[in-house]
């Protein structure tokens, strides 16, 4: 009877530990402690160019994030990417004319979206759309514009 | 030629028999989940010799494979100024990949290994065909509850491994080498998503562990009931299990993160 319990007692604790390992997996280790679930709001941006944009990705504003990327899609009529912002209900009082950039964190960083606040008194609603966008700086680009302005420097120094 | 075919044939024929008593095997088993229900204390004792007895080895290698992890992912991540994404590493590593494979490995060794050995003794001595004798069916009574001891304790015992893995990466990328330490767990928290990556491990690690258990009484039960059959059989168990893992392995990573 007494090994029985040692028994019982044993496989208890083994369950818990590995329990207890899960819930230390999904808390501290995954992104569950940090996301925040799926209230929020969520407002629609409309960008030329999103990069390497993806779900998920971060939307900031002053550097703190505010919420995450909820959906991308494409606008067939315009060609624009349709970038859907979910934003945690707590930050209601964004300004509607707030301008949206596609930024890089660090030289080869993954992209987010930081938004900058405008001075309007009206704040933006479920389901408003962020007119101010700017597109992602795609690193060739930028290289391409650079040897093109250079070019054009050495025809004119000749 | 036709002595090649007719190997090759014999060969098929072998592994389609197996595979079908495998299977009639496992429904047989889980005909027996109702009885079990009646009489979980059998579940328990299993529960104790497949699971609580392989958290020794399970917990020892967890920690050393993420201490090794921390080491040698610094190594190659401080060469591109990134050791502050060694806590993305370490656990990504751990909870996709290494936490359920090593893990069935170890278990396929460990617990598997000594499954075949105790079927494949009690045939071999004639105890499965005794209880037989006395109306009990040897499956349901001694098959079921080991094979849902061993389905219940792998994804705990991979979810030691992976927990113990990071805490291991955790002491020596920031104890040992000096990440920082708020980089080392927000980084990881930021990238390691609950989903994606901890409940497919889970899944894994659930299938992994299906999978050897099955393989494991498999073998046990079609035995040959003498000790060279059961040595066979017990060789056998842990072959298959680990081929079985890794070729899964890579089944259910290309599901779940191919696309």
């Amino acid at each position: 009877m007494q090994s029985n319990r040692v028994v019982e007692i044993l496989v208890g604790a083994f369950v818990a530990a590995g329990l207890v390992a899960l819930f230390f997996l999904s808390m501290q280790v995954s992104n569950l402690a940090t996301s925040a679930g799926g209230e929020g709001y969520e407002v629609e941006a409309r960008f030329d160019n999103i990069g390497s944009l993806k779900v998920r990705s971060p939307v900031t504003m002053a550097g703190v994030r505010i919420g995450r990327v909820s959906a991308i899609g494409f606008d067939t009529s315009t060609y624009e990417a349709v970038v859907t912002l979910r934003i945690e209900s707590r930050y209601d009082t964004i300004p509607d004319d707030t301008f949206a950039k596609i930024f890089t964190a660090g030289l080869l960083g993954e992209q987010y979206v930081g938004l900058d606040p405008g001075g309007s008194d009206t704040y933006l609603k479920p389901g408003d759309r962020i007119s101010l966008t700017q597109s992602a700086l795609v690193l060739e680009e930028i290289i391409g514009q650079f040897l093109f302005s250079k070019a054009e420097e050495g025809v004119k120094g000749d | 030629m036709l002595e090649f075919l007719a190997t090759l044939g014999r060969s098929a024929i072998g592994t389609l028999q197996r595979l079908g008593q495998g299977s009639l095997l496992l429904w047989h088993m889980l005909g027996g989940l109702g009885d079990l229900a009646r009489r979980p204390r059998l579940l328990l004792v299993q529960v104790f010799s497949v699971g609580v007895l392989s958290v020794l080895i399970v917990a020892v290698s967890g920690i050393f494979v993420g201490m090794v992890l921390g080491l040698q992912g610094y190594n190659t991540l401080s060469q591109f100024g990134a050791a502050q994404s060694l806590g993305v590493v370490v656990a990504a590593s751990l909870v996709r990949e290494l936490g359920p494979v090593v893990t069935a490995l170890l278990f396929a060794g460990r617990a598997g290994s000594a499954l075949t050995a105790e079927i494949g003794l009690m045939k071999a001595t004639e105890q499965l065909s005794g209880l037989e004798m006395m109306a009990v069916d040897p499956v349901k009574r001694i098959l079921t509850p080991r094979f849902l001891a061993g389905f219940v304790s792998m994804p705990l015992l991979a979810a030691l491994f992976s927990a113990l893995g990071v805490i291991g990466g955790y002491f020596v990328g920031v104890g040992l080498l000096g990440v920082d330490d708020g980089a080392f767990w927000s980084q990881m928290q930021a990238k390691i998503d609950l989903h994606d990556d901890i409940v497919n491990g889970v899944i894994k690690s659930l299938v992994f562990g299906f999978v050897c258990t099955w393989i494991a009484l498999f073998q046990g039960y079609a035995a040959l009931p003498t000790s060279e059959g059961v040595s066979r059989a017990t060789t056998r168990t842990v072959v298959h299990s680990s081929l079985a893992v890794l070729g899964l392995d890579f089944i259910l990573t290309a599901l779940m993160f191919g696309a």
